[in-house]
C-alpha cells in the first residue's frame, strides 16, 4: 500500500442555478489573455446539451482516455507512444477552433466615435482570431438552458444511447446544469500522452499541471484528455489547464470557483488513496464496475494501518486530520451520494457529482402531487426511468443502481427532514428504507444544506504558507497581461519569451512614474482612447470627448499643453 | 584529377573567411545561441503550432516536410561523417552508394520542398495563421527555403544534369576537419558553385537556429518512448517565482 494525498472536489448538482459565476471568475483569474479567449477552465453546461467542446464525449471520434484492450491491458485510446511520435507532425484527432467557439469581441469605438448620424451606431462583432468582422453562429453557452434544443439537443452524445426515450418538447424535457473543470484525475490520461512530460501530478496534492518551460506544443494532451479540459494557447504554443488555483489551495483557500459559487455547491478536501491498486482499478474489464473500483482505491483516514502507512510516505499530520475531516471523503465514501464523471474513460477522474434530484421532484410537482412526500418520490424515482438513465450515462458508465440509489437517500432526506421542520415526530423508518441511520441522515443534512465555508472546504495549507504573501503574487499569471512584461512582444521571441518580472517590481515602477511625471495622462498610439482607469484627473486628455460634429476646430490650447505623446497609454496592474 | 590539382591550390583570404571562420562563427551560435535560449527563454521554446488555426493543408505538409526533412538529415549524416573509407569496407560500392544517396535525396529533397511550399502558402493564405506569422518566422521561413532550393539544386545540377560529382572526397572531409580543428579550406577551393552555396546557406540557417522556432528539433521527444506514462513530480522546493538567493534556501 503507498497511501497519497489528493486534493478532490465535490459538486452538489441540485444546487447549481446555472449563473456562470464560477465560470466568469476563474476566466477574470486565469485565462483573460490573448491566445485563451476561446478557454474555459471552468464551464457550466446544461445538460442535455452538447457541452464545451461540442460533442467531446464522443471518444468514438475524439479517442480521448484510455481502454481496456484485448488481453485486459489498459491502453491510450488515441494510441500509445509510437503512434504519438508518428502522428506528431499533424495531430489527427485535435478539435478545431470551431469545435470550441470563434471567439470574438465588439467594436466599441464605434459607438462612441461615431459622427452624428440618423441612426444609432452598432458594434460589431469582430473576431479576435482574425480581426475581420463575423457572424456569430456558436459559442461556450449556445444551449444553455436547452436554447435551441428542439433542433441540437439530438447531437448531445448521452442521448444518443438512450435517444428513443429523451423528448425535447416543452413539456416533457426535464435539465440541470454540469459545472466542469479538470478532474485532476488518479490516472491522468493527457500526462501520459505529453511526448515532453512536462504535465505531471503533484505527488503532495495530486494536483495535475503543465510546466511551462518544458510545454514544446507537441498537442498530444489535449487528444488526450477525454473531457477535454486542457487547452492549446494558441499565441504561446503551450498547453494550459485548470490548476485547481494551486497558488490559494497552498495556502489554504478553495479555487475561485468554489469561492464564488452563489449556490455554495462544491466542497473541497483530500482523500487519500492507495497508488499501488490505481492502474489495476483503471483496468477493470466491466465499464460498469468502474465506479465501485474507484470508490474502494480511497483509503479510510480513520484506518490506523492507514494512518501508519501514510506517514511513513510523510504526508504531515495535520493532512491526515485534514483527510479525516474532508467533506469529500464522506460523501463520496460515507453517505456514497458523489458519483464520478464519466468513469468509463478509465482516468480516475476526482472531481465527483451528487446527481440533481430536482428534474425528478419537479416532474412530480408538476402532476399536482405532494413532491417531498417519501411515497411520490420514490415511487417517481422508479418510473420516471429517462432522467436516471442520462444520469447513469453521465456518472456510472450506463448503471442505473448506483444512480438510483443516490436519489432516493436524497429523496428520503427531504421527506425525514420535512417531517423535523413542521415539527411532526420524525419518522425512522424512512431513513431505515435507504440503508441509513437517523443520526447519519441528519449529519448528511447538515453537510448538503448547512454546512458553512470551513466545513465544506477543509484545506490544509501546503506549509509554505507565507510564499505568496511574500512575494505578492496573487496567482501566477498576473503579469500576464496583454503588451505586459509577461506578455505581448516583449522578449526578442515574441510571445512572452524571457523570464517574468515580479509583479512587485512592476507596481513599484509604475507608481514611481506616476508620482514623479510631470505629464499628463494621454494614449500615445492610438488616437481618441482615453482609459479612465489610468487618468489621473489631471486635464482633460484628448478624446476624452468625441469632437463635436461641425466645429472642425481643434480643442483650446492650453488644455493640449503638458500632454505628452510618450505617457503611459495601457493601465498596468 | 583536376579536382585534387584544385584542392592543392593555395586557399585564399576569402577562403579561409568562407571556409574558416564562417563555420566557427555559425558553430558557436548554433550551441552558444542554444544554451543561451534554453536558460534564457525556456518558456518560448515551442514549435508554436497553428494546427488550431487550420488543419486541412497542415495534415499534408506538415508531415511531408517533416519526414522529408529527416530523410534529408539522416542522408546528410552518412554522406558528411561517415568517410568513403569505412563504407566501402562495409562492401557497398562507390556506385552503389553514389545511386542510392542521388535517389533517396532528390525524393525525399522534392517532398521536404514540396511539403514547405504547401506549408509556405498555407501561412500566406490562411489569414489567422499569416497574423500570427512573425518577422522572425519570415527570416526563418526564407533561410530554410534558400537552403533547401540550393541543396537539391545541386545534386539534381551534379547528378542528373551532369554527370556526378563526388563531394566526399571534398566536402565530407572539409566537413570533418572543422570538427578535428584542423580546418582545411582546401578542400572547398574546387568545389562546385551550388554545393558552395548549400553549404553557406546551412551555415546561415545554423547561424540563426537558436534565435527561431526551429528550436524544437532540439527537443524531440524521443524520451517519450521509454519513460513512464504518469509523471510525478514534488512541489517546487523554491517558493513563488523568484530564485532563493544563495546561503538563503528553505531547510527541508
Amino acid at each position: 500500500m503507498k497511501v497519497m494525498a489528493q486534493m478532490a472536489m465535490v459538486m452538489n448538482l441540485d444546487k447549481c442555478i446555472g449563473c456562470h459565476t464560477c465560470s466568469v471568475t476563474c476566466k477574470q483569474a486565469w485565462t483573460n489573455r490573448s491566445g485563451v479567449e476561446y478557454v474555459w477552465f471552468n464551464n457550466v453546461e446544461t445538460r442535455p446539451g452538447q457541452g464545451y467542446p461540442r460533442r467531446y464525449e464522443d471518444q468514438e471520434t475524439w479517442k480521448g482516455g484510455w481502454e481496456v484492450n484485448k488481453r485486459g491491458r489498459l491502453k491510450l485510446r488515441a494510441g500509445g507512444r509510437f503512434k504519438k511520435l508518428i502522428t506528431i507532425f499533424s495531430n489527427p484527432k485535435l478539435p478545431a477552433l470551431d469545435d470550441y467557439y470563434e471567439p470574438w469581441t465588439y467594436d466599441y469605438e464605434t459607438l462612441t466615435n461615431a459622427p452624428l448620424q440618423e441612426h444609432s451606431p452598432v458594434a460589431r462583432p469582430k473576431s479576435l482570431i482574425t480581426g475581420e468582422d463575423m457572424k456569430i453562429t456558436w459559442s461556450a453557452n449556445w444551449d444553455d438552458n436547452l436554447g435551441g434544443a428542439p433542433e441540437h439537443g439530438g447531437k448531445d452524445v448521452l442521448v444518443a444511447e438512450i435517444a428513443d426515450k429523451v423528448k425535447f418538447e416543452f413539456e416533457q424535457t426535464f435539465m440541470f446544469y454540469l459545472p466542469r473543470i479538470c478532474e485532476h484525475c488518479l490516472n491522468p490520461s493527457c500526462a501520459a500522452s505529453c511526448p515532453s512530460g512536462a504535465i505531471y501530478k503533484r505527488s503532495e496534492d495530486g494536483i495535475v499541471l503543465v510546466d511551462q518551460d518544458r510545454c514544446r506544443g507537441w498537442r498530444m494532451c489535449v487528444t488526450g484528455c477525454p473531457y477535454k479540459k486542457v487547452y492549446f494557447n494558441h499565441r504561446t504554443g503551450k498547453a494550459e489547464k485548470c490548476t485547481f488555483c494551486f497558488p490559494r489551495i497552498e495556502v489554504g483557500l478553495p479555487t475561485v470557483c468554489a469561492e464564488t459559487c452563489v449556490g455554495r455547491l462544491r466542497y473541497i478536501g483530500l482523500v487519500l488513496y492507495d497508488a499501488d491498486r490505481v492502474l489495476e482499478a483503471a483496468s477493470t474489464p466491466d465499464d460498469k464496475d468502474l465506479y465501485e473500483a474507484q470508490r474502494s482505491i480511497l483509503l479510510d483516514p480513520n484506518d490506523p494501518e492507514v494512518i501508519a502507512a501514510a506517514e511513513r510516505e510523510g504526508i504531515p499530520r495535520d493532512w491526515i486530520e485534514a483527510a479525516q475531516r474532508s467533506p469529500v471523503h464522506s460523501l463520496i465514501n460515507t453517505y456514497k451520494v458523489a458519483l464520478p464523471l464519466h468513469p468509463e474513460y478509465r482516468t480516475m477522474p476526482m472531481v465527483w457529482y451528487i446527481p440533481p434530484l430536482s428534474p425528478v421532484v419537479d416532474a412530480v410537482r408538476g402532476t399536482g402531487h405532494d413532491a417531498e412526500d417519501r411515497g411520490n418520490l420514490f415511487a417517481a424515482i422508479d418510473t420516471m426511468r429517462i432522467p436516471v438513465e442520462y444520469l447513469a450515462e453521465l456518472f456510472t458508465a450506463g448503471d442505473p443502481a448506483p444512480v438510483d440509489a443516490v436519489l432516493r437517500k436524497l429523496a428520503a432526506m427531504r421527506s425525514y427532514m420535512r417531517d423535523i421542520n413542521l415539527g411532526r415526530e420524525p419518522d425512522s423508518s424512512i431513513p431505515a428504507a435507504v440503508g441509513m441511520g437517523e443520526e447519519e441522515m441528519y449529519e448528511m443534512y447538515r453537510l448538503l444544506a448547512l454546512a458553512k465555508y470551513d466545513e465544506r472546504y477543509v484545506i490544509p495549507p501546503a506549509h509554505a504558507e507565507q510564499a505568496h504573501g511574500l512575494e505578492e503574487l496573487a496567482t501566477e499569471c498576473s503579469l500576464d497581461y496583454e503588451g505586459g512584461p509577461g506578455m505581448g512582444g516583449s522578449g526578442p521571441f515574441g510571445e512572452a519569451s524571457g523570464g517574468p518580472d515580479p509583479v512587485a517590481v512592476e507596481n513599484f515602477r509604475m507608481l514611481h512614474a506616476r508620482q514623479t511625471t510631470d505629464s499628463l495622462t494621454d494614449p500615445a498610439d492610438k488616437a481618441n482612447r482615453v482609459n479612465l482607469l489610468n487618468w489621473d484627473g489631471k486635464g482633460r486628455p484628448k478624446g476624452l470627448f468625441p469632437d463635436s460634429p461641425g466645429s472642425g476646430e481643434a480643442p483650446p490650447r492650453e488644455l493640449m499643453d503638458g500632454t505628452d505623446p510618450n505617457a503611459e497609454s495601457e493601465p498596468k496592474p | 584529377m583536376t579536382h585534387l590539382a584544385q584542392n592543392a591550390a593555395d586557399p585564399g583570404a576569402l577562403d579561409i573567411l568562407l571556409w574558416v571562420i564562417l563555420p566557427y562563427v555559425a558553430l558557436v551560435l548554433f550551441v552558444g545561441g542554444h544554451v543561451w535560449r534554453y536558460r534564457y527563454d525556456k518558456f518560448g521554446w515551442t514549435t508554436r503550432s497553428s494546427q488550431l488555426y487550420e488543419k486541412r493543408l497542415l495534415r499534408i505538409g506538415s508531415p511531408l516536410f517533416h519526414f522529408g526533412i529527416l530523410v534529408v538529415l539522416i542522408g546528410h549524416v552518412v554522406g558528411l561523417v561517415i568517410p568513403n573509407s569505412w563504407t566501402e569496407a562495409a562492401g557497398v560500392s562507390e556506385h552503389t552508394y553514389h545511386v542510392s544517396a542521388v535517389v533517396m535525396g532528390t525524393i525525399a529533397g522534392v517532398c521536404t520542398l514540396g511539403g514547405i511550399a504547401i506549408l509556405i502558402y498555407r501561412r500566406r493564405t490562411v489569414g489567422p495563421v499569416f497574423s500570427a506569422t512573425t518577422r522572425n518566422d519570415k527570416l526563418m521561413y526564407l533561410m530554410l527555403t534558400a537552403a533547401l532550393v540550393l541543396g537539391l539544386a545541386a545534386t539534381v545540377a551534379a547528378n542528373i544534369v551532369d554527370d556526378g560529382y563526388d563531394y566526399r572526397t571534398t566536402i565530407s572531409p572539409w566537413f570533418r576537419s572543422i570538427f578535428y580543428f584542423q580546418p582545411d579550406p582546401a578542400l572547398m577551393v574546387g568545389v562546385p558553385l551550388l554545393f558552395q552555396l548549400h553549404a553557406l546557406s546551412a551555415l546561415a540557417l545554423f547561424a540563426v537556429w537558436p534565435f527561431t522556432r526551429l528550436v524544437h528539433m532540439l527537443t524531440a521527444p524521443l524520451g517519450y518512448l521509454t519513460r513512464p506514462y504518469i509523471v510525478y513530480r514534488s512541489r517546487d522546493t523554491q517558493l513563488g517565482s523568484r530564485a532563493t538567493r544563495r546561503g538563503w534556501e528553505r531547510v527541508r
